[in-house]
């Protein structure tokens, strides 16, 4: 079976790529090939990436816990977390 | 990692995975699952994705006879987004940890099933527009809830699915529109059309829910949100106007507005012929089967070709960077 790849597609220029689903492709080329027909039928972009699904290293899930967490409790890294008198303006 | 669970961690993850679906958490395939709900997705998933596949042959007897260029144009169209939404579901389903080649192989031995209204034939040019408009139109009714289904990428393939299924329902029943408009002989087409193909449409939503034995706990596991009898009511309720505008009757004498009820009421399905037909007997299931399996054989050597091509390349490009 050929190698599984996943694809990106930046929908139009100024955004970001974004994941839209896998395929199988004998090589990279096809499977940018392949990713045109299948993801980009109605003009969905302007742009493809793909990357062999063996090179992507994730988080892991049981993890998520301690590993997000710790973001959780620091709500002063949002601008909301300070009062400051209304007649200040632009801030 | 199973294996390690004691009996007394599994309840525990099972409780807190229930607890997950019930506050519409999406589950997404590294995270933990019972082995049920993992069974009961691979199983409804493949199922689907072979749906769609076999789903093309039907459709494909008709290419090279379509009316116009344009009709034609679009009924390549339509085919190559059901090989699309193929595609979308498998790769789904392999997120589940098993591989397209087993998954192929289930189909192509008749272990897996596919659904049955592809058993049936299409012998006239208004069959494709009927299956526009009610094959699809049923199945658009089946997956617009899945779209909300509880494991994330098949909700997230359902939702690429839906968006594309519109414009085969509207393309199908302009077909039918326009046969309706015609000839007495072309009005006809259509009727016999609607005739043949609507009892089928009806069993699309698989048998009546006190027969449906996945159903509750598919329910429980939010993969499904909907009964299938109230899927196939609204079916009708939706699609019984659709056929007064045209001009065309419903094959149905016990077809009925019922007031009290905002609904209809509509004669019993054909439940001896659904089980027929998912058994294997039905008119065309042999040839589907077989049409399917040869395409894939017959695909062999192209398959191996692009490998044998892709692994010289990688070749290549290494010894050019030895090289430098």
């Amino acid at each position: 079976m050929w190698p599984l790849f996943e694809i990106f597609i930046r929908a139009k220029n100024g955004l970001d790529h974004k994941h839209v689903g896998s395929l199988h492709a004998a090589d990279a080329q096809m499977a940018i090939e392949n990713a045109r027909d299948v993801y980009t039928r109605r003009l969905e972009g302007v742009s493809i990436w793909v990357v062999e699904s063996k090179h992507i290293t994730a988080s892991d899930p049981k993890d998520a816990d301690p590993f997000f967490k710790p973001a959780e409790d620091k709500i002063y890294r949002h601008p909301t977390f300070y009062d400051l008198p209304d007649e200040v303006k632009h801030m | 990692m199973e294996t390690l669970l004691t009996a007394f961690q599994l309840p525990d993850l099972e409780s807190r995975f229930q607890a997950r679906i019930d506050a519409e958490d999406k589950i997404e395939p590294k995270d933990w699952m019972p082995e049920e709900y993992r069974k009961t997705l691979i199983r409804q998933i493949s199922q689907h994705a072979h749906s769609e596949v076999v789903g093309m042959l039907p459709e494909g007897n008709w290419v090279t006879r379509a009316p116009s260029l344009k009709r034609k144009a679009v009924l390549l169209a339509k085919i190559q987004d059901e090989a699309g939404h193929g595609l979308y579901l498998y790769s789904a389903c392999e997120t589940l940890g098993v591989s397209r080649d087993q998954l192929i192989d289930e189909l192509h031995s008749g272990k897996a099933k596919y659904s049955s209204i592809f058993n049936y034939p299409t012998l006239n040019w208004a069959d494709i527009g009927a299956i526009g408009w009610l094959v699809d139109g049923a199945a658009i009714m089946n997956q617009i809830p899945l779209c909300r289904a509880s494991f994330g990428p098949y909700s997230r393939a359902m939702i690429r699915v839906c968006k594309e299924e519109s414009f085969h329902q509207r393309q199908g029943y302009e077909i039918m529109l326009t046969l309706s408009k015609g000839s007495k002989e072309q009005k006809a087409m259509a009727q016999d059309a609607l005739n043949r193909w609507w009892w089928p449409s009806l069993m699309m939503f698989g048998p009546s829910d006190q027969d449906s034995k996945h159903s509750a706990q598919s329910m429980k596991w939010k993969i499904k949100r909907f009964s299938n009898d109230e899927l196939r009511q609204r079916f009708v309720d939706m699609t019984v106007p659709q056929a007064e505008l045209i001009g065309l009757k419903v094959p149905d004498d016990q077809l009925k507005w019922n007031e009290e009820r905002r609904s209809y009421d509509f004669g019993e399905i054909p439940w001896d012929e659904f089980w027929n037909v998912v058994n294997g007997n039905g008119p065309c299931n042999k040839k589907r089967l077989a049409d399917r399996v040869n395409a894939h054989n017959e695909g062999k050597w192209v398959r191996e070709a692009a490998e044998a091509f892709a692994k010289k390349q990688a070749q290549r490009t290494d010894s050019k960077l030895k090289s430098n």
